[in-house]
Formats: C-alpha cells, structure tokens, sequence
C-alpha cells in the first residue's frame, strides 16, 4: 500500500472545490437547522436548482453573472413554495415537505421528457466556460505540495474558498445581531417570540431563504469541478450535508466547514486503505466496487454515533445545540 | 362593606351594581359574545367581560373553567368560533398575536416559555420592540443597532435588578428555577412596554419565600399605570392583591366582583373551590336549577 499517495489524496480534500461546496451547503443548514431551529431535509432541493439553473442558463448562452443570478432567483422562488404552505405549521411538516420537494424535483430532471433542456440521466456538461474565461491566473500547472494541479482548478479553489470565507463573515455578523437573537429564539420557542411581538413567519421565511441561497451556490460549485449528473442530487447528499453540519456543530459558523473537511477526509482515508488491503490482497472477500460502498456505510454509522454521543458536534456548546429537536 | 372598598367599586363600576358582564366606569379590554366548542364541549360562551383600566384584575375558576383558553382567543393563539373583543376601543379579533404587544398587550404563559438556549439578558433583550437590528439589511451592520443595543442593556439590566436576576443575566435561561423562570417571563414582558399585562398563573410552583416579592412586582405593575389581568388559583394571593375578581365556569363568566364580596359567594366557593365537589357545576353557571339552590345562585345581568 502506497500510505504517502492515500494520505496526500486525504489532504487534498481539505481544500478541494467539492469540499468548498458541501461546507457551504451545511452552512445554509446551519442557518436552517441550527439556528432557526428548521428541519429541512431537501438541501440537495436547493443544490439541484442551483447546478440545473447555472448549467442550462450558460449552455444556452447566458453570462456567467446573470446564470448566477438565476440559480439563486430560482431558488428564492422554491423557498417561497416549500415555505409558505409549510412555515405556518410545525417543524416536522417541513422536514416531509422538503424531502419530497427533493425527490420530485430530481424525478423531474431526470425524466426523458426533459431531454433536451435537462438531459435526463445524461446529465449536463459544457458549462465551465464562463467561470474559465474569468480566469486571471496565466495557464499552466501549479504545484500546491501535496497535488499538481492546472489554473483553472486553481481559479475554482481560489473562488470557492473566497465564497465560504465571505460567507463564514456574512452569517457571523447576522447570528450576532438582534435578528440572529430573534433566530435562535424562534429556534427555542416560537409562540413565546411571537408573543413578544416578532413576526415569526417573515424571520423563518427568510431564514429558509438564505440557507437555501447557500444551498443553491453551494449546487454551481459543486457542478463546476465536473458535470452535472442526476443521480448526485439523491437524498444521499442530503443525509452527506446534514453528517457534515452534525459532525462541525449545528448552531455554529465554522462548524460546518470543519466538518465538511473531516468528512471528506475520512471518506478519503477509508476510501484508500479499503482499496489499499483489496489490492493487496487482504481483503480478499469483496471487490473493490463493494468495498466502495462500505465507505458510505461507515459515514451511516458515523451519524449515528455522533447523533448519540457528541450532538453537539466539533465546535458546538453542548448547552446550546445539540440533536434534540 | 368597607370604605375603602365601596371607594374601589364606585371608581370601578360607578354606581352599577356587581354582576357578571358588568360595564366598567374606563374599560381597557371589551369582549362580546366570545364562544369557542371543542366538538361537543362548549369550552368558552362569555356573553360580555369588561376589564377596567388600571386595576388588578384577576380570573378565577375551576379547572377547566376555560381561561387559559379566553387568554389564547383574547390574544390571538386561539381563533374563537364568534365574538368580538376590544383593546383600547380597537377590534382584535382576526389580529395576528404578533401584532398585539405593538398596541400594548402582552401575555405570559402558563408553562413558561423562556427561550432555554438564550441567556438571561438575551431573553431580556430580545423582547424590545422596535429594533432597527431585527430587520435583515440592517443586522449585517452594528453602528446601525449597537446604541439602541446598548440602551436596552440598561433598561433591561434595571428591570433585571427588580426582580433579582440580576446576577443570572449570563446564565442560559434553561439553568433558571421554576419560580425565576416565572420572574423572568414576567420581566420580559415589561420590556415590550405594555399598557395590559395578561399573567397566565404567575404563582403556579413558586416557592412561597419568592412568592411575596412577586406579588409586590404585581402591585407595582399598577403603580406604574398598567392593567394586570391573571389567572390564579391561590385565593389568598387573589384576596391579597386584586382590586377586581371574575370568576369564570364551565367557560362562562358566573360571578364579579370586589375580591371580599365575590369570594364569599357560596356558588363561587362551591364552582371554584370544590367544597362540594360531588354537585353539578352547573349550578353555578345557571345550566341548571335546582329549587334548593336559588340562595346561591348569583345574579346574571345577561339572562
């Protein structure tokens, strides 16, 4: 087993684009979950409408700024029909509200009628050249000590971090304003806020609409290191999204990013010291694509033991946040 | 009947006599016709409540006697199945509650609702109205909110001081006792600037020794030129505090008055206290007679 190429693949994670994107994904959780105390179980929803709308929006010739703006248009348009029915009554209804809207939606893209807008389960691809031509880095490879790597996956990681980075700062100065306070009062109780004269269903609307948002732009970062596929945006990535917030600490700004790195990082590891023993031969009782799958078994466990005995996560206060809705 | 309390009564009531539904000399908050039906259960049919401005009001009843349920319609937690209802002559009825402390009502909770995951002075804080940092575009910038941030520290910091929670002020408010938890509800509230303070139960499991300085927050309420209307099941602390007693059965309002007449009454004793807890309420609220009863029977200004 080659242990410098399996811990040098788990360290590039760390600042992989990919990496980027699920932490900014789980940040718009955060702001959900965390602090508003909102049980949305269809981020990959968002994720979806984010990478769709970019994707269509720039193969049929739209500027990369304006395919933005459409991903994140469009995903304040879903919050307003997930939100509106469902803010009014009690958690557990958005929670089943968002986890359908996910499912129907990926079903939707996914059906051959959609073709030629969405390439049904062909997926999308050809829509990196906006983001390449705002490029300033001259081309060539840049060795970053643990990978090699070319200027446009530079560029993406240049963007992408830059993107948490700014938004780590945006929510940090929310949550510690009066509106985050009303946040987290809703997230304790919520007729006690309104009965102090707070607007509960315009804070939790807009709550859900800047994690979704968050959603939304973590879906065209996480498009634009590879193509868009269907399949990617199951409930899996959800269940991947809310390990992520759950590991980092839920009611936290750099929880999620932590989290999102240990993630990826482990999925890395044990990624390659299971190939590592099939190769060698230790392992003898499984292929190699099955052994891939343990992987995903194992961050299922993880869940559970983190749900069971650190709620709180890395960063989290156990008194302010744990898994106990 | 004293002097101090035919005094009490002629500046509450004017001349009329004490009666359920009795129309009060400055009423804050009017209701009419309110009824709510949980299925077969008539849980609320008040024909007319007045409650007089600047007094201490309090609502008695059995369990089960619909108060609770008259504080969430009167406040909008709960809709009503008919009715009108009046704050400061202002139709409340359809009004989300929300909207209501910005008039100048606010309520506590029977199971109190402190926001657990926030500290004291959090709670304390959070409850102002009118913060230019709760509005989303503003919050992203602190020279826009921290000086009103800061005022409110001090107000809340006084009121804190007066009901002795002063030095819990960065404790999470799930830490507090029971009875500190009631306090603080109570402090809260008076952060929104109330002219009506609606206290569903605010003695319920303080401890005696606490039980003193909240009656004597109570009182000071009033002095500051607030309406006090809470439900209460401790007719000593009622005797001791209220200038104005309404009992409530069976969700009707079956007698009112000074707190010396009304708690002598047999039917309120008999519906409130269960002294004779083997008859039929509805001797108290009229649903029906018994020949034997009439003695005890209380005046009805709606039939």
């Amino acid at each position: 087993m080659d242990f410098q190429n399996i811990l040098f693949n788990a360290l590039n994670e760390i600042l992989s684009p990919t990496t980027a994107a699920y932490a900014l994904a789980a940040m718009g959780l955060a702001v959900h979950f965390g602090y508003t105390g909102l049980l949305n179980f269809g981020q990959a929803a968002y994720m979806l409408v984010g990478s769709y709308s970019f994707a269509i929006a720039t193969i049929s010739g739209w500027p990369f700024f304006g395919a933005l703006a459409l991903g994140i248009a469009l995903s304040l348009v879903l919050t307003v029909i997930l939100g509106i029915p469902t803010l009014r009554l009690r958690a557990d209804y958005l929670a089943i509200v968002t986890i359908g809207a996910a499912e129907i939606l990926r079903y939707t893209v996914t059906t051959t009628g959609m073709s030629k807008i969405t390439g049904a389960s062909e997926g999308l691809s050809g829509f990196k050249g906006t983001f390449a031509q705002l490029n300033p880095i001259p081309a060539g490879t840049y060795d970053l000590g643990i990978i090699v790597i070319n200027e446009y996956d530079l560029w993406l990681r240049i963007t992408g971090w830059s993107l948490v980075a700014l938004v780590a700062l945006l929510l940090f100065l929310l949550m510690r304003s009066p509106w985050g306070r009303v946040l987290k009062g809703i997230r304790e109780d919520e007729d006690a806020v309104r009965s102090l004269g707070k607007n509960v269903f315009v804070l939790k609307m807009q709550a859900l609409a800047i994690g979704g948002v968050l959603g939304s732009l973590a879906g065209i970062l996480f498009i634009l290191p590879r193509s868009v596929q269907p399949g990617n945006y199951a409930t899996t990535l959800t269940f991947f999204v809310w390990t992520i917030l759950l590991l980092g600490g839920a009611a936290t700004i750099l929880g999620p990013v932590l989290g999102a790195m240990t993630f990826w990082v482990i999925l890395s590891l044990t990624q390659g010291i299971l190939f590592g023993l099939v190769d060698s031969g230790i392992i003898s009782f499984m292929s190699v694509t099955q052994v891939g799958q343990i992987r995903f078994m194992l961050v299922g466990l993880l869940l559970m033991l983190l749900v069971i005995y650190r709620p709180q996560g890395i960063l989290g206060n156990k008194k302010e946040m744990s898994f106990g809705v | 009947m004293s002097k101090a309390n035919k005094a009490t009564q002629k500046s509450l009531i004017g001349d009329l006599k004490p009666a359920p539904g009795v129309k009060k000399v400055d009423p804050i908050l009017v209701a009419d016709g309110v009824s709510k039906r949980y299925g077969g259960l008539q849980a609320i049919d008040v024909a007319h409540i007045e409650i007089p401005k600047n007094a201490i009001v309090a609502l008695i009843g059995p369990n089960g006697a619909g108060k609770t349920t008259l504080f969430n319609i009167l406040t909008g937690f709960e809709t009503a199945d008919s009715g009108e209802w009046y704050f400061d002559n202002k139709p409340l009825r359809g009004k989300a509650p929300h909207l209501l402390p910005k008039m100048g009502m606010v309520r506590t909770f029977q199971l109190t609702k402190v926001l657990g995951l926030l500290t004291v002075m959090e709670n304390m804080k959070l409850a102002s109205l009118k913060q230019v940092g709760e509005r989303l575009l503003a919050s992203f910038f602190p020279l826009l909110w921290r000086g009103q941030d800061n005022s409110l520290e001090l107000e809340a910091t006084e009121i804190l001081r007066r009901f002795k929670l002063l030095e819990k002020k960065a404790d999470f408010a799930a830490g507090l006792s029971g009875g500190q938890r009631k306090l603080l509800e109570m402090a809260r509230a008076l952060m929104t600037h109330p002219k009506l303070i609606m206290l569903d139960e605010p003695m319920a499991g303080v401890n005696p020794a606490l039980t003193e300085s909240l009656l004597d927050h109570i009182i000071d309420l009033k002095e500051q030129g607030m309406t006090v209307l809470f439900v209460e099941h401790d007719v000593a602390m009622v005797r001791k505090i209220s200038d104005w007693v309404i009992v409530m059965a069976e969700g009707k309002i079956v007698a009112e008055g000074l707190p010396d007449q009304v708690l002598k009454e047999s039917a309120v004793i008999d519906a409130y206290l269960g002294s004779h807890q083997d008859s039929d309420l509805g001797l108290a609220t009229g649903r029906i007679t018994l020949p034997s009863s009439s003695k005890t029977k209380p005046t009805r200004s709606d039939k």
